[in-house]
């Protein structure tokens, strides 16, 4: 029997755009993407996308990316698939747009990982890099009463459990779980592979399933929101650099030392 | 849970003392008790918890539930879930308050999930409306680019706080307070995951997150030799050396390295970080530092707009005679 893997994946803004392109518009308490820089598939999902391919370079494995949005850049989305994943389900719908209630969130996905008849094992990205929630996740293990392994830096099936290197403050261990279950993966796991040209040719003829929330059961008690947004702002940063300069960039170093012992700091 | 009431901090102990996380958001929720108007208690978790138990009272606790089981004796998440959740059902908080640690992140999030409420996640800071009794929290999005005020619809409102944000109350010991004993009954069997094996990877000495003196090194120190010559500096300082991710991602330094919104929370009196451009999410591990010192060669550097001392150069030519001078005047 292969693998059945499920990747999570959000599309984000690109958080690696420049720091002046980012706006926020207070009243409508959101952030305006910027309009000349594509969204992104989140980075840790595609960490994520890159631990389920390594399982599948070992063993008999199918790889279904399931995604929630309000839109999406198709294009995007489809990366997973030209990196090496077999399907691509889309959960889009207006009422989808709700990305900073985790709660919300985690209840879509689950309600489809059902739809889906459940899978061995379910990847997600550590953080979503806009709202940094790292919630989804472990919500989706607690609705389907899954196990939950986070922050992997490798993630191996044998025998039927799932073993992942976690990474923890002093350095990682090694933590296995009985299948199914759910793992986050962060970027100590490595750069995950680019997409082959034969990946990008059998991307561009897949079609993604894209299901509305009529498609979904989701207990509508459930899809409260639990979090509101009060308000949203830039932090001011009012510190004054003081530049040390001397007659070379060596001088100007050791005139930095003066200054620190000077200013008791050292 | 109609009369829910108080501030429940969620605390554990580090060696037989209280842990610094727990005496942080012991300052947070006092002031959101004494806010209300309502108690604030700690529930401790742990197989001995006597001494951590008199020091939650006397940094601030009216209240400490110790929710022993021998089971609990390490940190192991499903059990430690288990009890937070029957402490939560039993106690009945109007908040509750969690460490954002490297436990805190997987345990708060499926807190909230189990209970049906919401989490205010990674909080920098912390209000309550006493007329609403609402919890209102100031939490970094978009990698500290914004801060979002979040509030929680429901009861109990939950909230993980950033380490290091908040600092420890003066210690009070003539403060008065009740220790209840909370027995929790524990399947082991529950346990569905298990650590068969622990790597330590941090570098010897003064640890990272303890060091009055943090230097960083980024990606502009183009390799893995130049942090032995950061390392000789932080050595003369007495201090640590810590990266920024692009640093960890190149394989230059271990992942225990890395500062920021994913790494580690700092707060130094001194971070001298070289060749590092300052993304808001590796100050997102540093703001909270008394003092920014930036070597970097580009003056357009976003570093020098959060820096208190800068110098412009390449770090080739800064970083020897500054480590030459630190010797001199440190050794003399
Ligand atoms: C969700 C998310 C989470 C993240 N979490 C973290 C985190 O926890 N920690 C973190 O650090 N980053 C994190 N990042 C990454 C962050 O956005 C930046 O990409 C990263 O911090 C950049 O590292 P850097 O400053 O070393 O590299 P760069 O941004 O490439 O900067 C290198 C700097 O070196 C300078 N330089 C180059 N050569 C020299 C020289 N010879 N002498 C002097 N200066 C020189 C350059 O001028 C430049 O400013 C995260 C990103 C995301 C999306
Ligand atoms: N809208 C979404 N669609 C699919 N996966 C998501 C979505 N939001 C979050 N996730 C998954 O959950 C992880 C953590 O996201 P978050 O809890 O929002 O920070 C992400 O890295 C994804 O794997």
């Amino acid at each position: 029997m292969p693998v059945s893997i499920a990747v999570l994946a959000k599309q984000v803004i690109d958080p690696e755009m420049p720091m002046a392109a980012f706006r926020i518009d207070a009243d409508a308490k959101a952030v305006v993407p910027p309009s000349n820089i594509p969204p992104v598939v989140n980075g840790f999902d595609e960490n994520a996308v890159e631990a389920a391919l390594q399982i599948k370079d070992s063993q008999e494995a199918s790889i279904t990316v399931i995604s929630t949005g309000t839109s999406f850049a198709l294009d995007v989305m489809k990366k997973p698939l030209s990196m090496g994943a077999d399907e691509l389900v889309l959960l889009q719908d207006d009422a989808f747009e709700n990305s900073i209630d985790s709660f919300f969130t985690a209840q879509l996905l689950a309600a489809a990982i059902r739809k889906l008849g459940g899978f061995d094992l379910i990847i997600c990205g550590r953080q979503a890099s806009d709202w940094d929630n790292a919630q989804v996740p472990l919500g989706v293990a607690e609705i389907l009463g899954l196990s939950c392994i986070s922050l992997g830096k490798k993630v191996e099936i044998k025998d039927g459990k799932v073993s992942v290197e976690r990474i923890t403050n002093d350095g990682y261990e090694v933590v296995e779980a009985p299948l199914p279950a759910l793992v986050t993966v962060s970027n100590e796991l490595g750069q995950p592979r680019y997409p082959t040209l034969r990946g990008i040719m059998a991307a561009t003829r897949k079609q993604p399933t894209i299901w509305s929330s009529a498609d979904l059961d989701a207990d509508a008690s459930q899809l409260e929101p639990r979090i509101t947004l009060q308000e949203l702002f830039v932090p001011v940063r009012d510190q004054q650099c003081e530049i040390i300069e001397g007659d070379d960039a060596a001088d100007a170093g050791r005139q930095l030392a003066l200054k620190l012992r000077e200013a008791k700091l050292i | 849970m109609a009369d829910e009431s108080g501030v429940l901090v969620l605390g554990d102990s580090t060696g037989g003392e209280l842990s610094s996380m727990s005496r942080e958001l012991l300052t947070a929720g006092r002031k959101a008790a004494d806010d209300l108007g309502e108690e604030l208690a700690i529930g401790l978790l742990g197989a001995t918890l006597d001494q951590p138990s008199q020091q939650a009272i006397s940094y601030g606790a009216d209240k400490v539930y110790a929710v022993t089981h021998p089971q609990l004796a390490q940190y192991q998440v499903d059990l430690y879930l288990a009890a937070m959740e029957a402490l939560c059902r039993d106690v009945s908080p109007r908040i509750v308050l969690i460490g954002r640690t490297n436990e805190g992140r997987e345990l708060a999030p499926r807190l909230a999930f189990r209970l049906g409420v919401g989490l205010a996640q990674d909080c920098l800071e912390i209000s309550v409306d006493a007329g609403s009794k609402t919890l209102l929290a100031n939490r970094p999005v978009y990698g500290g680019n914004a801060i979002a005020v979040v509030r929680c619809n429901y009861t109990p409102q939950i909230a993980a706080i950033r380490p290091k944000v908040y600092e420890p109350l003066e210690p009070d010991s003539s403060r008065q307070g009740q220790v209840v004993s909370f027995p929790v009954e524990l399947d082991p069997s529950q346990a569905r995951s298990q650590v068969v094996n622990v790597v330590e990877e941090a570098a010897e000495g003064v640890k990272l997150e303890d060091a009055r003196v943090v230097v960083s090194g980024g990606r502009g120190l183009g390799g893995p030799e130049p942090f032995k010559d950061l390392e000789t500096l932080a050595n003369l300082l007495g201090g640590a050396v810590g990266a920024s991710r692009a640093a960890v991602d190149s394989g230059w330094v271990p992942s225990s390295y890395q500062v920021g919104l994913t790494g580690k929370t700092i707060t130094p009196e001194v971070y001298i970080t070289v060749a590092i451009s300052g993304a808001s999410q590796h100050m997102a591990g540093c703001s909270g530092a008394k003092v920014i010192v930036a070597i970097n060669k580009d003056a357009e550097s976003n570093i020098f707009k959060e820096a208190r001392y800068g110098v412009v150069g390449d770090w080739e030519q800064v970083v020897p005679a500054f480590t030459e001078a630190v010797r001199e005047l440190t050794q003399s």
